[in-house]
């Protein structure tokens, strides 16, 4: 058991705003108006006075954020978890049940923001209450914390002690009903400020993180400098109207609406549900014949043709027909660039210029002199982006003229006529019967076996249900 | 500045030190005057540039999709729950395959699974605790983790059994506090990485060399995403200042910034078309950002929801966004009309981490019941 270590001066920012937020709802909930109805509680032969049940606190949060019954519950577990409403019946156990269970608001007094952070002196204190109070009270676990914080602060137990008599002679006098009250707050308290071992620490937040403003980034004059000038910059860019830019938003999401497998599902099946991996295998990276849905997404941006392993070796073969395979292969090259190893860049611009810009070239691309002035400058220089310009012309000029075309050409028609539109999986005869679920070969697989075969098709690693090795 | 104040000033600084040279006297002076300067002109023109960017916002994102069909019941659940952590997971990506993911945790531990059989296949156990950021490689043949060794390491994945992954380790990345994010960009070859030292960076996995450095800001960098745009050089990051920024890959310039949550953004992603962002912060909020528009669109908020958010991510056409929560569950939104769709339960502490599939088939959780869930 440690104890919690927590910034000094200043409760961890996150909790504190969560905590906010929890008093705020419980302080609704005390309303006179608008809050819960209270009532006395029996508990053995003890009256308590200003409890609730379980039962009703869900119904209130139900009422109160128009939430299901399962969410106020959940939410209630988490008043309950956080300290601000503690039960009356098995109090050791901080749980909101749902039913006739007596629940009761913790004081202000007890709340963990209140008291933070939890004081080893006033653990202490607590400890030695309840081990004057009734020998043999304290728990296990609270028997060595016990005995550890003695031996921690030694030098102050005359003064623990001495508090904890004055506590327990203080208590003596209050009316029974009080006494109970008081001690079911303190132990909720202490339940949740040091919680027994095996329980979730509630006031766990993982690591610390420094105040908003981390001195580990110097707010300095560059610092201000560098946001005034992107301020500036900002204040010059163009912006476009929101009724224009969120018409976007629907267009996409009624054209990917059928492509989505959480909204619409997927054909044959979701693997995930169904346990079969059909819907996998018709769609690997490279089939004999693709899906209709694949080949429709062709048609929704030149992004969707390239991304494709298979939509992009249908352009090219598009290009070779229109001989101007050759800006395909220039923009791959200048991809591979950009995405490629550091140390490779000198070699693979030379080749560039040598296959694509010089004159004569054997797949000589067609850039405006300006960008080709430009880039022939830039190469004597290489870097990873020193193609960018050309790459962005060349893009642009598939993307404006072949792209458009390749979707009105027969290619691409017969692709979409021919392409399989796969039946849904009729549902189980058995439903209580699991599908086997098969492995499939790992990607380090393939690339191992491929680095051996020296480039075979990259077909084999798509396929599932092969063999399990594992 | 006034003569005047210029002279009180100086006079005060001359005061508590020794008797300096008129030359020391201009220089303490100006330097402190200076940056509370730069400070006052930066925040005013921060608010010149709420100013215009509100100009023109001319209708709401809700109202825009009033037209738009409501969404029916959703039901998900739990398909796969995959236990083999010792404790709370913190991070998860998953494999081009579509089934494969990667996890890490706080007790150093990064796991590779193969989620559809629950099979474990790989395991590495890391020299430091806290492993907050891993990634796939797009080849799927490789992992990136890293955490409060802060670094960023590179492992190939074998699957020769005898052999210890750890062996081949390659160290890409070194900040100077803990890693908080990493990804690979579109091959094996770079690495971006965001970490506690405020700073972002991209890296060339084979020297390890530092290809750009991103300065902006004020405090620690928590989460990052790369653009899907068509000219793949932009990504955003969030971070403990509150702000998100979107940076240009090449320059290292900031080119975009919003600030508008109440607390640490904990999560970015971009929206499928690459037109837009979402973010989830401690703040119990999720918000929708525009780049075109160049500002907040929406706000996905509920009374009733009153922890932070740790991780979100949008299905596959954009319409939901999903996002794990630090009270153990998971909230569905309509990301048009900006309801909350569902509520889905199951975790058992705070989740971590939330991923969608590649293909949208699924999404996965990762929490602090040291467990990881696959919904569909």
């Amino acid at each position: 058991m440690t104890i919690n270590t927590l910034a000094k001066g200043g409760c961890h920012r996150e909790q504190m705003a969560c905590f906010r937020k929890m008093e705020k709802v419980i302080v609704a909930m005390q309303d006179p108006d608008m809050g819960m109805k209270m009532r006395n509680q029996r508990l053995l032969i003890t009256v308590i006075p200003h409890a609730m049940t379980g039962h009703d606190i869900i119904a209130w949060l139900t009422h109160k954020y128009r939430i299901s019954e399962e969410e106020s519950l959940h939410l209630g577990n988490m008043l309950v978890k956080y300290g601000y409403i503690y039960p009356l019946k098995e109090p050791r156990c901080l749980v909101l049940r749902p039913d006739e269970s007596p629940y009761r608001f913790q004081t202000p007094y007890f709340w963990t923001s209140t008291r933070w952070p939890a004081s080893e002196l006033d653990y202490a204190i607590y400890l030695a209450k309840k081990n004057i109070r009734k020998q043999g009270e304290l728990m296990e676990y609270e028997k060595e914390r016990y005995s550890l914080l003695h031996k921690r602060i030694n030098h102050t137990w005359d003064f623990v002690v001495m508090q904890a008599r004055e506590q327990l002679r203080a208590s003596k006098q209050r009316r029974k009903a009080d006494r109970i009250v008081l001690e079911c707050q303190e132990q909720a308290y202490w339940l949740i400020n040091r919680p027994p071992p095996g329980v979730n620490n509630v006031l766990d937040t993982g690591l610390e993180r420094p105040n908003n403003f981390s001195c580990r980034v110097t707010l300095n004059s560059d610092y201000y400098k560098r946001e005034i000038e992107a301020c500036r910059k900002a204040l010059g860019r163009n912006r476009v109207k929101s009724s224009i830019c969120l018409e976007g938003f629907l267009k996409y999401s009624e054209q990917y609406l059928n492509h989505d497998p959480i909204m619409q599902g997927c054909l044959p099946s979701n693997p995930w549900i169904s346990d079969d991996t059909a819907h996998w295998t018709m769609n690997a990276e490279i089939v004999p014949v693709p899906t209709r849905l694949r080949v429709e997404r062709w048609s929704f941006s030149f992004m969707e043709l390239l991304n494709d392993a298979m939509g992009r070796r249908e352009f090219m073969t598009y290009l070779e027909k229109e001989f101007s395979a050759e800006n395909l292969y220039f923009w791959q090259a200048c991809e591979d660039i950009r995405h490629g190893e550091s140390s490779k860049i000198v070699e693979k611009v030379e080749d560039i210029y040598k296959n694509f810009l010089a004159p004569g070239a054997a797949r000589w691309v067609n850039i405006d002199s300006k960008t080709m002035d430009k880039t022939l400058e830039g190469i004597k220089r290489p870097h990873r982006f020193v193609m960018d310009d050309a790459q962005m012309h060349i893009y642009f000029l598939m993307k404006k003229d072949s792209y458009p075309r390749y979707l009105k050409s027969d290619l691409y028609k017969n692709m979409l006529a021919k392409a399989i539109v796969p039946q849904e999986t009729k549902k189980s005869v058995f439903p209580f019967m699991r599908r086997q679920r098969h492995s499939s070969p790992s990607p380090a697989q393939t690339a191992t076996q491929a680095a051996e075969e020296e480039g075979l098709a990259k077909g084999a690693g798509a396929n599932s249900a092969a063999g399990s090795h594992f | 500045i006034p003569m005047q104040t210029y002279f009180i000033l100086s006079y005060t600084q001359v005061k508590i030190q020794s008797p300096p040279t008129p030359e020391m006297a201009t220089q303490e002076v100006p330097l402190n005057e200076t940056l509370a300067h730069l400070k006052t002109e930066s925040e005013t023109l921060k608010s010149k540039l709420e100013e215009e960017r509100a100009k023109l916002h001319d209708v709401e994102l809700h109202q825009v999709a009033e037209k738009v069909e409501g969404l029916g019941q959703f039901v998900m659940k739990t398909r796969r729950t995959l236990k083999g952590h010792g404790n709370k997971v913190l991070c998860m990506d998953w494999c081009k395959d579509k089934r494969r993911i990667v996890s890490s945790s706080q007790d150093g531990k990064v796991i590779v699974w193969d989620a559809f059989t629950t099979n474990k296949e790989h395991a590495v156990t890391m020299p430091c605790t806290w492993v907050m950021a891993c990634a796939y490689a797009p080849s799927g043949c490789a992992v990136a983790c890293g955490g409060l060794d802060n670094k960023c390491s590179v492992y190939p994945l074998s699957l020769d059994k005898n052999e210890n992954l750890a062996a081949k380790k390659k160290s890409v990345a070194m900040h100077t506090n803990y890693l908080s994010a990493c990804s690979f960009t579109n091959s094996d070859m770079q690495i971006l990485t965001s970490s506690g030292d405020g700073t972002c960076a991209l890296w060339d996995v084979e020297s390890g060399q530092l290809l750009q450095s991103f300065h902006g800001h004020a405090a620690d960098v928590l989460c990052l995403d790369l653009a899907p745009s068509e000219t793949g050089n932009t990504f955003v990051s969030g971070g403990c200042d509150k702000k998100a920024n979107v940076w240009d890959m090449r320059s290292g310039q900031c080119i975009q910034s919003f600030e508008t949550h109440e607390s640490d953004i904990n999560s970015v992603r971009y929206y499928p078309s690459g037109d837009a962002f979402a973010s989830g912060s401690d703040d119990a909020t999720c918000r929708l950002y525009d780049l075109r528009a160049d500002r907040e669109v929406a706000i996905y908020s509920k009374d009733s929801i009153i922890f932070g958010v740790s991780s979100v991510d949008f299905s596959l056409s954009g319409r939901l966004l999903f996002g794990g929560y630090n009270d153990y569950t998971i909230n569905v939104w309509d990301v048009l009309k900006g309801t909350r769709v569902s509520i889905l339960f199951g975790h058992e502490n705070r989740v971590s981490t939330l991923r969608v599939s590649p293909d949208g088939t699924a999404f996965c959780t990762g929490s602090w019941d040291h467990t990881l869930r696959i919904w569909a």
